[in-house]
């Protein structure tokens, strides 16, 4: 039998390699956190201000003030709610259609949805951009929209037919016993079951499309500038200033690592799932 | 037979029908706009590629067959930067592989705050890939960054290195990064195979007195072989793919020195605005990687007839 072992044995051989591979995984993030601390004057200076005492939110001000971050959270939110909207409503009920039924084509349909996920973005943004300026979408919310749906459509098809799979085929058939079509028991029976899983894959898609940055720059422009894009226009023109770059580094991955941080354990949950079972 | 009995046989055909059809009309919004977002621009870049095509003359567009084609095997940076997408997979993905698989071995063991740390460790997977690269060039800096302030303090070089600027260090410096930005997903992956591997499996191993590293070789490797096979071909997938990082970091440069495959067609169409060519070259980049995908949509189909 495994019996405990004695605690400094513990600390050497488990908590400190822990504590190092946490240290490698979070180091470089504290790293411009402190930075975005530190007020211009004296990161010139003195460099990156270690202790909390001289500490200032002198950087994140400036960034609220001078710059229109603020405004460019707004079209984040817009592209990445609009994102998660369009995912969810049309693979809610293609997911069910890949786990209630047996059909012809079905197998290719899905390995489709598959395939299209891999698709690189740079052999898709160049047609998009062509496509967008035909159609005069170039710099709306729209454009982006529609280029982080190719990614999160078949995204989320997998996640919720992977989700659907895991409740009972007897509850559909109990509810069509009692008189539900369908879709009544689509609706009534498996979407509220689903709907965990439906929000951690919406979670999922919002923090993809939130942390896009390709398609933004190439889609978008002077009236639709979302965070990341704006991140990089904060490096000067002669000089580049790291304190407001991180704070606004912060800022702009605040969002969606707290989003994560909230749902990661179901997150996980969800995309390990298949890797495990294949 | 009275025909009272005949009604539902003529109904039934009809709700047959309807049956059968009903998965086409659920599935009818998600094809038609994939249709509509992915398949037609793709089949617009392969027309895109048999035409010189540059943006700000598109009048003086013309058909020119394969020629575009011809052009890149001829074209010395093509074969530039597949060596360095070749050598930029090569490392980065075993090297992901190697960390995340350390990260997953430690964070299986028992200590009071492993829930923490597991939260912790998967962050820079949740971080905007921008704002990676510009905290890793803040890093590698080669006037005020911390990585040279740490080694030169170690003694460890003896002057300040340009990371980024180097062409012999530059693309080595990116991989560097985007083994930090990925490794978290292999241990979570790893994490996930080894929670999944019965508890009795090594208790056998241990009655029979087999080592820790004949445990690991036995019983650990085996069990996540599978997880493994998975995640690296969907990681070989998402590094190539992955133009963000380098593009913020270097923008390929110094010269081509950090120059990858769809970095290169991504730059000659945004820089230049020649769309044809810039196509090409991401067509060849589609066709190569194809292989990798289907390896993976092999392994992958095995599972969908479930």
């Amino acid at each position: 039998m495994i019996t405990n072992p004695p605690l400094m044995r513990r600390i050497l051989t488990t908590d400190l390699p822990a504590l190092g591979i946490v240290l490698l995984a979070i180091g470089p993030f504290m790293w411009m956190l402190m930075t975005s601390f530190t007020p211009q004057e004296s990161l010139a200076a003195l460099g990156v201000a270690i202790s909390p005492a001289n500490w200032s939110l002198d950087n994140y001000l400036r960034l609220v003030s001078r710059t229109s971050f603020l405004g460019n959270m707004g079209h984040s939110l817009i592209v990445a709610a609009g994102t998660t909207a369009l995912g969810l409503f049309v693979s809610v009920t293609a997911a069910y259609a890949f786990s209630r039924f047996r059909f012809a084509g079905r197998r290719v349909l899905m390995l489709q949805f598959l395939l299209v996920n891999m698709f690189p973005v740079v052999l898709l943004i160049l047609p998009l951009f062509v496509m967008m300026r035909r159609l005069g979408l170039l710099d709306t919310h729209a454009a982006l929209i529609i280029a982080n749906a190719t990614v999160a459509i078949p995204f989320s098809v997998w996640m919720l037919t992977s989700y659907i799979n895991a409740i009972p085929r007897s509850l559909d058939e109990a509810a069509m016993t009692d008189g539900c079509s369908r879709l009544q028991a689509l609706r009534r029976v498996i979407l509220p079951l689903a709907m965990p899983g439906i929000i951690s894959t919406g979670i999922y898609i919002f923090i993809t499309a939130w942390n896009e940055y390709l398609y933004a720059l190439t889609l978008g422009g002077r009236n639709v500038r979302t965070v990341t894009v704006a991140i990089q226009t904060l490096i000067g023109e002669y000089q580049i200033e790291w304190g407001l770059l991180s704070a606004g580094g912060v800022v702009g991955a605040l969002p969606a690592t707290l989003l994560f941080l909230i749902a990661q354990r179901r997150l996980i949950g969800g995309l390990t799932q298949g890797a495990v079972k294949g | 037979m009275s025909f009272s009995a005949a009604l539902p046989d003529q109904a039934a055909p009809a709700r047959m029908w309807r049956n059968r059809l009903l998965p086409y009309g659920l599935l009818t919004p998600a094809v038609l706009v994939t249709v509509v977002i992915v398949f037609l621009p793709m089949i617009e870049a392969i027309v895109t590629s048999l035409y010189e095509f540059v943006l700000f003359r598109p009048n003086a567009a013309r058909f020119v067959g394969l020629d575009n084609y011809t052009k890149l095997l001829q074209d010395p940076v093509f074969w530039i930067t597949l060596k360095h997408t070749a050598i930029w997979i090569g490392l980065t993905v075993p090297l992901q592989m190697g960390l995340g698989l350390l990260a997953a071995l430690i964070l299986n063991r028992q200590f009071p705050w492993r829930g923490l740390a597991r939260a912790l460790v998967i962050i820079p997977w949740a971080l905007p890939s921008v704002v990676i690269a510009l905290m890793w060039r803040w890093i590698y800096d080669a006037n005020t960054g911390v990585l040279n302030e740490i080694l030169l303090r170690l003694s460890i070089i003896q002057s300040a290195v340009p990371w980024l600027a180097d062409p012999d260090k530059a693309l080595y410096a990116i991989v560097v990064t985007l083994t930090w930005q990925g490794f978290p997903f292999f241990a979570v992956m790893i994490l996930a195979g080894l929670q999944g591997i019965p508890r009795s499996r090594y208790e056998a191993a241990a009655i029979d007195g087999a080592s820790a590293w004949r445990q690991f070789r036995h019983v650990t490797l085996p069990g996540i072989a599978g997880v493994l096979a998975t995640a690296g071909l969907l990681r070989i997938i998402w590094v190539a793919n992955s133009i963000d990082v380098i593009f913020v970091m270097t923008g390929g440069g110094p010269g081509y020195a950090t120059q990858t495959l769809p970095l290169y067609a991504f730059v000659k169409a945004r820089q230049n605005l020649d769309f044809g060519y810039g196509t090409t070259i991401a067509v060849m980049f589609t066709l190569l990687l194809g292989i990798v995908v289907a390896f993976y949509i092999a392994r992958t189909s095995r599972e969908v007839e479930r």
